[in-house]
């Protein structure tokens, strides 16, 4: 459907330069985030990356622990691709996009061990903290998975504990505990398009991917997760390329936070 | 006793009452509600003879009968093409108006005109239920190959254009592309990677200071300035 929109963006990219003049792995600019930008969630943070923008909100519950991990909190990531983002979204239950968003945003702070859920743990089989993360896109233009992953991580490090006051949780205040985050997991998403591989694709680009990877990696280089994407297979050296892009990009967008 | 209650160039507002009297005549823009003519939309007033129309400043585009404008196949049935105006409507290109070839019957129609691609097309009707048709018969009709289309405001595409094609002229000169603009705000852009990127930002130069005079000069130093880099 998007053949000649593809062949033009792969004759483009024997120059090396994308449609919007960036070289190939480049991310636009700036990529901003702003702390604290809501009231009502324990910890948020806005994401910019050109001109996709994204809020991530956390909020801190107690709940009953799950059956399987009776000594540990838990984390619950959902998304919402709201269509004043896109109007190609729609309203409704989360479809498919959404439901991969939060999957793998949730993978890669799972994964990575940054938050120690045997710590939020209060009481073993009936009570611990629990993490919801709720992303919310304000505008898709290109590369969402970067930019929520990135917000959720920066909503996570501002977060504060509401104040337990006797078996209740006070919402109103906020005390100056924080959740102890050890390290900093991030979603670089590397795109096959033709022979080439880019980073931060925009709308246009987004149409005509190949195949995606999506690389989730900590300070020191370590994997965390990954997520295959885009209807063409890999290769194993095309991934290992991939895996290289992404955590060297990792390391120049979490400088951002 | 006819009177005129706006001067040209006045920035008016929706229900804006414009003149009284039968003496003038609601242009684009406006509408007569009994004596009165009454502003529909938010722009600024041009008067031309007894008519009083309003340039727009802001607003999708609406299909006008004889408008060239590049529109995108959204959808292939059996009489025809549905195609994306860039505005509320979306048009309709029949077997006939589409191709100078002979269409076998029962042919596949995806190898005249495929989902997702774009083309230059003339629109030939709008209905007063706002049903368009679109020819792709007519000089400089075409289906796009390669290229790509970005999109501008509908409204600042007169100033793209210029003066009899004055603007567009020296940015293809400057910069070697291929150029169509639309009327509906979709311009397709063909040429190096370079030059291509400089004839789009080129265009959103022209639409950030659409409303400041001198506009032709300040494009051609600029695009002198980047071409010397």
């Amino acid at each position: 459907m998007y053949s000649e929109l593809r062949n033009h963006i792969i004759k483009l990219f024997e120059s090396n330069v994308r449609l919007d003049g960036r070289k190939l792995t480049e991310y636009r600019k700036p990529v901003t985030v702003e702390y604290g930008v809501t009231n009502t969630a324990e910890g948020s943070a806005r994401v910019k990356i050109g001109n996709t923008e994204v809020i991530a909100g956390v909020k801190i519950e107690i709940n009953k622990p799950f059956p399987d991990t009776p000594a540990e909190g838990g984390l619950v990531v959902g998304a919402e691709l709201l269509p004043l983002s896109n109007p190609d979204f729609e309203l409704g239950p989360p479809g498919i996009e959404a439901i991969e968003l939060a999957r793998t945003v949730d993978r890669g702070i799972r994964e990575s061990k940054c938050v120690d859920f045997k710590k939020l743990c209060i009481e073993e089989g009936e009570k611990a903290w629990f993490l919801i993360i709720d992303i919310v896109t304000i505008n898709d233009a290109g590369n969402l998975s970067d930019a929520s992953s990135l917000a959720a991580l920066a909503a996570l490090k501002d977060a504060r504990f509401p104040k337990l006051e006797g078996e209740k949780l006070n919402y109103k205040e906020k005390t100056d505990k924080r959740l102890d985050i050890k390290n900093s997991p991030i979603a670089v998403t590397v795109i096959k398009i033709g022979e080439k591989f880019i980073v931060d694709p925009d709308t246009d680009e987004e149409k005509a991917i190949d195949a995606r990877l999506m690389v989730s990696s900590i300070e020191d280089g370590t994997l965390c997760a990954m997520q295959k994407g885009g209807n063409y297979p890999l290769t194993a050296e095309d991934i290992i390329k991939m895996v290289d892009i992404g955590i060297e990009k990792g390391k120049e967008l979490r400088k951002a936070l | 006793m006819s009177k005129l209650l706006v001067n040209e160039k006045e920035i008016v507002v929706p229900g804006e009452t414009l003149a009284t009297g039968m003496d003038n005549l609601p242009g684009n823009g406006t509408y007569r509600d009994g004596e009165n003519i009454i502003a529909s939309r938010l722009g600024l007033v041009q008067l031309e003879g007894r008519a009083i129309k309003l340039i727009p400043l802001a607003g999708r585009y609406i299909p006008k009968t004889g408008d060239t404008i590049i529109c995108k196949v959204i959808d292939v049935s059996i009489n025809g093409w549905r195609l994306d105006t860039n505005s509320p409507y979306s048009a309709m290109m029949s077997l006939k108006d589409a191709t100078f070839d002979f269409i076998a019957r029962g042919a596949d129609l995806t190898q005249y005109y495929d989902l997702g691609d774009y083309a230059v097309g003339k629109i030939i009707n709008v209905t007063s239920q706002k049903l368009v048709d679109v020819t792709m018969k007519g000089p400089g009709l075409r289906k796009l190959k390669g290229g790509r289309v970005v999109e501008v405001a509908s409204n600042k595409v007169p100033r793209i254009i210029g003066k009899a094609g004055s603007m567009v002229s020296m940015i293809k000169d400057a910069t070697g592309c291929n150029i169509t603009v639309g009327q509906n705000g979709l311009v397709w852009i063909e040429g190096t990677p370079e030059n291509e990127f400089l004839a789009i930002q080129t265009i959103r130069k022209i639409e950030n200071e659409s409303h400041l005079s001198g506009l032709t000069d300040k494009i051609k130093a600029y695009l002198e300035k980047a071409k010397k880099k």
